[in-house]
């Protein structure tokens, strides 16, 4: 009840719609608006060879520091058929743009620190030689493990003739004693029709965009390369919904004997604009 | 000598001040290239642009400027006669990259037509008075 009472104040608050692509795991260099805090769900479901079917969620609070930077935490979830359901952790990153003007290829800076664990499937990234394995076995088991790391990225970006084309480089380290992992992420997306509606419509082609992702992991330190580690590539498509909703659906296929056969991801997302400054707004 | 010191270090950060307040609202305007100020809307005979811009501009735009571009808070009008008397092509190239160091997002996530379907809405706006 309470929960609902908390969604209903945020639909009737006021909202934006963001400029956002449809990637689950990639990044692009548009950042959240200043003021705009974004509430996105985003779930990766799979199924281990041999055994049950795992859930892993994100709740993301993307807020527009700036109109060059921008702050986010996500709490993870993990649940497996058959199984339990845990918290993953938390992870809190922060991203920059050094160039404040738009250039054929746009650079963006990204840090993030996480506290999560072992049994955490969320799937936001694939680094190093992580495998189909590490989706099996037991929650209570892998929740023991514990990872404290550390995520760069480069994010590269650009935007041509309704086009977005993204490229991401993740390295990542354990703050134990672990070389740092590698991985990259690579999208590209358009909108079905690029100039807007006259009225406002839920169906009509500019709500939707579709695209494609490619990701995976590129080994560690000591052993780099494409080998031994996962890929996968699959299309997305996100739809714009005229209440300030954005749902995004992405079906993505292992390429490797190392990937799972398939993981597949839903974000469901809502845009608050101005959230610091209603009363201001409400002069 | 000190007090010398002192009053230096005031006047330059008076006149580093100055600079950085009259670099803020109008800043964007001297950086448009002689290239993208003399862009003219491609839509500008298409009636149809104003009423997609307005949606355009709701979807994205009136959470900051409000619902009828008058400001909202800090976030400026856009009924003046800055908006009103600027080039399509000097709106284009601040949608496309905004301006980041005044609050400003970049909207090149917008497809171009998009922006030029804003661009005609923004030019149908009433001046507000006194602006």
């Amino acid at each position: 009840m309470r929960m609902m009472a908390i969604a209903l104040f945020l639909l009737a608050w006021g909202a934006c719609e963001a400029q956002e692509v449809p990637y689950f795991v990639t990044y692009s260099h548009h950042m959240e608006e200043p003021g705009s805090l974004e509430i996105e769900s985003k779930t990766a479901t799979g199924r281990p060879v041999g055994d049950n079917r795992f859930f892993g969620n994100s709740v993301e609070l993307e807020y527009g520091t700036t109109a060059w930077w921008t702050s986010e935490v996500y709490f993870d979830f993990t649940g497996t058929k058959g199984d339990s359901t845990v918290f993953g952790g938390f992870r809190l990153e922060n991203r920059v743009r050094p160039l404040w003007r738009e250039h054929w290829i746009n650079p963006v800076l990204y840090a993030e620190f996480e506290d999560i664990n072992g049994a955490n499937k969320s799937v936001l990234e694939v680094v190093g030689h992580d495998g189909g394995s590490d989706f099996a076995g037991p929650i209570a088991e892998a929740t023991q493990e514990k990872k404290r790391e550390v995520e760069l990225k480069l994010i590269l970006s650009s935007d041509a003739k309704g086009w977005n084309f993204s490229e991401n480089l993740i390295f990542e380290k354990n703050l134990t004693n672990s070389p740092w992992e590698f991985g990259y992420a690579l999208a590209a997306s358009r909108p079905l029709r690029l100039r807007a509606s006259t009225g406002r419509c839920m169906f009509c082609a500019d709500k939707f965009a579709l695209g494609a992702e490619l990701y995976g992991g590129l080994g560690d330190r000591h052993t780099p390369g494409l080998h031994d580690t996962s890929h996968y590539a699959g299309p997305v498509i996100g739809w714009q919904l005229p209440s300030n909703m954005r749902v995004s659906f992405e079906q993505g296929f292992g390429l490797n004997d190392y990937s799972l056969d398939h993981i597949v991801r839903v974000g469901v997302a809502y845009e608050v604009g101005q959230v610091f400054h209603r009363r201001e707004d409400r002069r | 000598m000190k007090a010398r010191s002192k009053m230096l270090a005031v006047a330059i950060l008076s006149v580093a001040g100055a600079a950085m307040a009259s670099d803020g609202q109008s800043d964007w305007l001297r950086k448009v290239g002689e290239k993208e100020r003399v862009r003219v809307n491609p839509l500008a005979g298409d009636d149809s642009a104003v009423a997609a811009g307005a949606q355009v501009f709701g979807q994205h735009c009136a959470s900051c400027h409000g619902a009828e571009a008058d400001g909202k808070g800090r976030r400026p009008s856009l009924r003046t006669a800055r908006v009103h008397d600027a080039s399509d092509g000097e709106l284009q190239w601040l949608l496309r990259n905004g301006s980041l160091g005044h609050g400003m997002p970049a909207w090149s996530g917008l497809p171009e037509v998009q922006r030029w379907q804003l661009v005609r809405y923004l030019h149908s706006l009433p001046l507000a008075e006194g602006k």
